[in-house]
């Protein structure tokens, strides 16, 4: 693949007449970490959603892997995708989510195998063999048949991960996955997290932990008001950010 | 009654409640004394509460409001679903299919169901099959019809309500990891809605086992229609009247226990305990009786 994994040129997208996100401009590139910021209702989670098509744009144009979401170009003409289309399109994106959503009525396996036996027809035994790797790797290979209600919220949250890897993506996507975590359980999760940008996985994390953000991204997104403020390597946009806003919106968190 | 009680203090006098006792008493023992000096042969209720007619009446009984109750949850489903579908044909139907048969009384739907061969004499494809609609449409049929569809259209509330009280971050989960709108709905909504569609379904079975005596009107030979057959020739009105009461309360009174289980345990929500078992395992949990907790 040549192009970025993401591309996004003037994404706009409305809620009634609130307009969300006002035209959104970024590029994440294959194997890069991404770090979106900002103040709380700026559009992250919009624009995040947006990226597997959970919620319609209403406006620009987003590529995954150079296809568009959500929509087929046919003679310069644009098509709106079947939910099946849809659907397989989303394999390629992983995502994981502030409040974790785990199935509650299905044990950790369940709800690593879930979607390799549904939706890629995988045999149970060997889906079943990648999902316990999975388990493993996120630390929780003892937790493999304990129900979500009996797992603290970090062990849920790995978990969730290893539920999204289990289908291969190419790209992941985390809404603020550790916001809703006790802070003495916020570390298990990033170290799963850092691991897993070791391994070259792409991934545009929200989040409001500066540290691992400067650790681990690649580089940064501030935004404000839905649209894109400023950009930079975390380094940069944190030691040194260049607009009053960000200035302003650093101020507070750091 | 608490040992340690130390304030001693004259508890308030109901005298109301006294006399209000006395009269509901007195009321009783007249109403029973009444009764017992009426002219009912209570030796023929009775004697026909085990007769074979009556006893195969009642499995009939249970049998139809069984078969009812599952078309009902099958169709409930199938509507309630329909309901939430972006298809504004597929959700009208759906509207209307609840509106009409629960605006129309359940008795009024049967004997439709039963006297369907005066709107189409014969029912087939043109030209492949055709049946001859009378002997199509036995009392059994009509009233499994007539019950399950009206059924139905109140289980679809009920299926709704379960749908919607799943929280909507599940249906993104799953979404998100590439499950298809139909296989979200079956493998990951439903099976959380059950919680909550369970203990209102045991209700309306409960319910259903009354209902279903009204599927006398079209001849289906349940516990009523088998005690008027007996008394409309012996004239025991009453008395048999009384021997299917005893088994309507016999029936309702054993689910009831049944619907007490399944309530205790489900309205105690997602604890642990609960999350921990599989679904079957909660429904064998609450059909098994006088465990203790
Ligand atoms: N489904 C919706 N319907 C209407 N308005 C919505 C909806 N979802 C989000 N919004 C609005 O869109 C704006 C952006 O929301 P969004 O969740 O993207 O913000 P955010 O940057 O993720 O904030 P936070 O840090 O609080 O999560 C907010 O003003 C929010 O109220
Ligand atoms: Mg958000």
């Amino acid at each position: 693949m040549t192009g970025p994994m993401v591309e996004a040129r003037g994404v706009r997208k409305y809620y009634g007449s609130l307009q969300v996100l006002r035209g959104i401009d970024l590029d994440v590139a294959e194997g890069e970490v991404m770090c979106l910021v900002g103040p709380s209702g700026s559009g992250k989670s919009t624009f995040l959603r947006c990226i597997n098509h959970l919620e319609r744009l209403d406006g620009g144009t987003l590529r995954v892997r150079g296809r568009l979401v959500g929509f087929e170009e046919r003679k310069g003409k644009l098509y709106e995708m079947r939910e099946r289309e849809i659907a397989s399109q989303r394999l390629d994106i992983g995502m994981v989510f502030q409040r974790f959503n785990l199935f509650p009525h299905m044990t950790a396996l369940q709800n690593v195998m879930e979607a390799p036996v549904q939706v890629r027809r995988e045999k149970t035994a060997a889906a079943r063999k990648r999902a316990l790797d999975l388990l493993e790797r996120v630390g929780l290979a003892d937790k493999c048949g304990a129900y979500p209600g009996m797992l603290s919220g970090g062990q849920q949250q790995r978990v969730a991960i290893a539920r999204a890897l289990a289908m291969e993506p190419k790209l992941m996507l985390f809404d603020e996955p550790t916001s809703a975590l006790d802070p003495e359980l916020v570390g298990e999760v990033l170290d799963v997290m850092r691991q897993l940008a070791e391994s070259g996985m792409t991934m545009v994390v929200v989040t409001h932990e500066m540290g691992f953000a400067r650790e681990v991204g690649d580089s940064m997104v501030f935004m404000d008001q839905g649209v894109v403020v400023e950009s930079g390597s975390p380094k940069d946009v944190l030691s040194n950010p260049q607009h009053a806003r960000t200035q302003a919106f650093l101020s507070k968190v750091l | 009654m608490t040992g340690n009680a130390d304030i001693v203090a004259v508890p308030v006098r109901h005298y109301g409640r006294w006399v209000g006792a006395a009269v509901v008493i007195a009321l009783l023992v007249v109403l029973v004394y009444g009764f017992s000096q009426g002219n009912i042969d209570y030796g023929t209720t009775w004697q026909y509460f085990t007769a074979d007619t009556i006893v195969s009446g009642m499995w009939n009984t249970l049998l139809i409001s069984l078969l009812a109750q599952a078309l009902g949850v099958g169709l409930g489903v199938v509507a309630a679903v329909m309901r939430t579908s972006k298809n504004p044909v597929t959700s009208a139907v759906a509207w209307f299919y609840i509106w009409f048969f629960r605006g129309t009384p359940v008795l009024v739907q049967l004997l439709v169901w039963y006297n369907l061969s005066l709107v189409f004499p014969t029912i087939g494809l043109p030209g492949i099959a055709s049946w001859d609609t009378n002997s199509l449409m036995t009392p059994f049929l009509a009233a499994l019809l007539g019950l399950g569809i009206n059924e139905g259209a109140y289980m679809a509330e009920i299926v709704r309500a379960g749908i919607g009280s799943v929280d909507h971050g599940q249906t993104e989960a799953a979404h998100a990891l590439g499950l298809s709108p139909t296989k979200t709905m079956r493998r990951i909504v439903l099976p959380q809605a059950m919680r909550v569609i369970i203990p209102p379904t045991g209700n309306e079975f409960i319910n259903m086992l009354k209902t279903s005596s009204l599927a006398y009107a079209v001849q289906f030979d349940e516990l009523l229609l088998s005690a008027v057959g007996i008394y409309s020739s012996n004239l025991m009105v009453i008395e048999l009247l009384f021997t299917v009461s005893l088994w309507y309360l016999v029936l309702t009174s054993v689910f009831s226990v049944g619907q007490y289980y399944l309530e205790r345990r489900f309205s105690r929500g997602t604890s642990r305990a609960t999350r921990s078992r599989g679904l079957l395992g909660q429904v064998a949990a609450n059909l098994r009786l006088g465990r203790t907790r």
